[in-house]
């Protein structure tokens, strides 16, 4: 575990020479699809790298470390056009790679994953967060370090019963992932207690998102659709596909708050998120990629992060012997959560607590107090043990 | 630091008795302890006769590392969002200059002479080193990623730093100031402490939730102090500070979130007891009498007091908001 060290600096004195030995070299891919989707607010919009620029920061922290163990991690970066094989991507990818992050959707990751399973290529889900892919579509080769749809509306449910906003105008939007995040929120609200009052459904009916005089017709739009409510605490919008959700703070009938896609929102990280030691890597984060850091590109750097914490638990780069470590009882990850984060051993699920955040600040971080578990306050948010269906192969 | 504090008193005190200046073994005279509040951007002074506050100081932001010079005549305080190191003058109890550390100053340690400090820079991975006389900075040492913990083995040989994303204990060399050894601990490590007698070094690990037993000769974990307490989770129970008494018996662990310190064998490496202090205990201080420990409480605002040979929380003092860092005055 402790190797003598040569060939660091110090006082200025660059002594690049005489490292003991070549160091080894540990391959890990990323996997995404290229462009980025398009948000109703354009301080939302994805930037071009998100995600990968949270590898490259976990990629260049594991160097630090890996430069005292004798380890050199390679990032590889291959983004898929459309119409491209994701499956022979993924398979070119992993020639050279163990370990892949992927940003994929859920059809897109299940296909690479069985076509890697043979392989031995340990897969970790930064993106998707469907809760099939931890349920009846687990895979034994994917780790997943996006929180799931079920995680992040228990995180916010949690919030809203501590706050005693219990009655819920739930809108959802015409889309499936929509409708995905609806199902979750309604879990969540029989779960903890929570009422429904009524339900609505926003359509898309197309239409684009950046229009000149938008906001005049936005302001007309939404008391309407929002009116004649039964009473209600708090509006839940479930807008995953950037419809409608954004349009709706300060604009409905009734002066109520709003939560879900838009309002106050369950993410797994933002910027404004400063506690427990995070302003440091925000502050490696700005550095290195001249913005702010997303969820996603924290969900990939914990993803690169625990290959660099198991390679340097089990001094080792090779895939098998860091796939059990992380699988194991063992493996813990620090990531500016205030906690350790460890592995649900049923489906290989982060477990994380989740920020409760409006834009601007860390309004509240779930699980909340009282909420409690025999095993772990984190497994309050999400499927737990007894309800999963996942049968690892 | 509160290592440094009392590594300097003893020190401190082993000089006097050499040199004919004893003084009659510690009378129950009041000490002063300084207590950062990182919130605040304040300096809390409290009194230890009457555990009142009797001043408090405006500092820089975000102030959190804490320690006397040697000398005992300033107490520097690291406000890392100023990116400097504040001395304030003991007398006078205001800040009257500043030191070039690298940015976000975090924890610092400083050699046996008082001529030297030794700079956790939190964003960019180095240890910076300062001439305390001169005031000047000399150079940096890379260690890993967000160093921290920060102690200086009794002999003066070798410097420990706990680089917290690293999960490592860097063992330098203070003479060629260059790393000779690195020890990987659990997740987090936050602090750093020698027995006095130098035979182990003992390094936190917040996130881990354990203490490792090094053995600073060979550079291998021999050992690692757990915690359980009964109606807690695991994840809740985040050691961070450390402080041993002078005779290397008994040891202080503050658990963070878990309100609590624990009483530690140090020949067993097993907890005795818990004590209840305030929330979200992390830093710890012994008056050089070795009467009362002090620890300072972020989330409840205020400073517990322990009578040591009791064990024992007497007393708890309002200090400003989110207590970091003490230190006492000899």
């Amino acid at each position: 575990m402790i190797r003598w060290l040569a060939g660091l600096i110090g006082l200025g004195l660059a002594a690049t020479s005489a490292l003991a030995a070549e160091p080894a070299s540990i391959g890990v891919g990323y996997l995404g699809i290229a462009g980025t989707r398009s948000t109703l607010s354009l301080v939302e919009q994805p930037a071009e790298n998100d995600g990968i620029a949270g590898a490259r920061l976990a990629i260049e922290d594991n160097n630090t470390t890996g430069k005292f163990l004798g380890q050199r991690f390679v990032l590889e970066e291959r983004r898929i056009r459309e119409g491209e094989d994701v499956v022979q991507a993924a398979t070119a990818l992993a020639e050279k790679n163990g370990f892949i992050i992927a940003d994929l959707p859920a059809d897109a990751l299940l296909k690479v994953s069985d076509a890697l399973r043979d392989r031995g290529t340990l897969l970790f889900n930064a993106g998707a967060i469907d809760e099939r892919l931890r349920e009846a579509d687990c895979r034994a080769n994917v780790i997943h370090t996006a929180p799931t749809r079920a995680m992040l509306a228990d995180a916010l449910g949690q919030y809203l019963v501590w706050k005693k906003w219990s009655r819920w105008l739930l809108v959802v939007g015409s889309h499936d992932e929509d409708k995905l995040f609806a199902d979750a929120l309604r879990r969540t609200a029989t779960r903890f207690g929570a009422k429904i009052v009524q339900e609505r459904t926003f359509e898309d009916k197309g239409g684009a998102r950046r229009t000149d005089s938008g906001v005049t017709l936005i302001q007309r739009q939404m008391p309407v659709f929002t009116q004649q409510a039964p009473a209600y605490d708090v509006l839940v919008a479930a807008d995953e596909s950037e419809v409608f959700g954004a349009y709706l703070p300060y604009r409905t009938w009734d002066p109520r708050p709003v939560v879900g896609s838009a309002g106050l929102v369950p993410r797994s990280w933002d910027p404004a998120q400063d506690q427990w030691g995070a302003i440091q890597m925000q502050n490696r984060f700005m550095k290195l990629n001249s913005r702010r850091m997303s969820a996603l590109d924290m969900q990939a750097w914990t993803a690169a992060r625990m290959i660099g914490e198991a390679t340097s638990r089990t001094n080792s780069g090779d895939v098998k012997n860091v796939t059990d470590f992380i699988k194991g009882p063992d493996f813990s990850v620090a990531a500016f959560k205030g906690t350790r984060l460890t592995l649900r051993d049923w489906n290989l699920q982060l477990r994380q607590p989740i920020l409760l955040v409006d834009g601007r600040m860390v309004v509240s971080v779930s699980p909340q107090e009282g909420f409690l578990h025999q095993v772990s306050e984190l497994d309050t948010l999400g499927y737990d043990r007894p309800e999963s269906k996942c049968k690892l192969k | 630091m509160q290592a440094e504090v009392r590594t300097q008193m003893s020190r401190m005190w082993r000089v006097a008795l050499l040199s004919g200046l004893a003084l009659a073994a510690a009378p129950a005279h009041a000490f002063i302890a300084y207590v950062s509040n990182e919130k605040s951007n304040t300096v809390t002074v409290i009194d230890t006769d009457s555990w009142t506050v009797t001043k408090t100081i405006k500092v820089g932001q975000r102030p959190r590392g804490i320690d006397f010079t040697r000398d005992g005549k300033f107490v520097m305080v690291a406000v890392g969002d100023d990116d400097t190191i504040q001395m304030i003058d003991a007398k006078t109890q205001t800040v009257v200059d500043s030191l070039p550390s690298g940015p976000d100053p975090e924890l610092f340690a400083q050699d046996a002479a008082g001529k030297i400090l030794y700079v956790a820079n939190e964003n960019d991975n180095t240890v910076t080193v300062i001439d305390l006389e001169k005031r000047s900075r000399l150079g940096d040492i890379q260690v890993g990623v967000e160093p921290e913990g920060m102690t200086i083995s009794p002999d003066g040989k070798t410097l420990i730093n706990t680089s917290e994303t690293t999960n490592m204990a860097h063992f330098i060399d203070t003479s060629s100031r260059q790393i000779v050894a690195n020890v990987l601990v659990d997740a987090r490590p936050r602090f750093a402490e020698f027995k006095h007698d130098a035979s182990e070094l003992w390094v936190s690990s917040e996130i881990g939730g354990t203490v490792s037993v090094i053995d600073p000769k060979k550079h291998e974990i021999i050992g690692k102090v757990t915690f359980e307490i009964p109606g807690l989770r695991k994840e809740a129970i985040q050691p961070v500070g450390i402080g041993m008494t002078k005779d290397d018996k008994t040891a202080f662990v503050a658990l963070g979130p878990a309100n609590r310190i624990a009483v530690v064998d140090v020949a067993s490496r097993k907890v005795t007891k818990y004590l209840l202090v305030g929330q979200r205990v992390w830093h710890m201080a012994f008056t050089p009498d070795e009467k009362y420990l002090l620890t300072t409480n972020g989330v409840s605002n205020d400073v517990s007091v322990i009578d040591v040979a009791a064990q024992k929380v007497i007393k708890t003092i309002q200090v400003g908001e989110l207590p970091w860092g003490i230190a006492i005055a000899p």
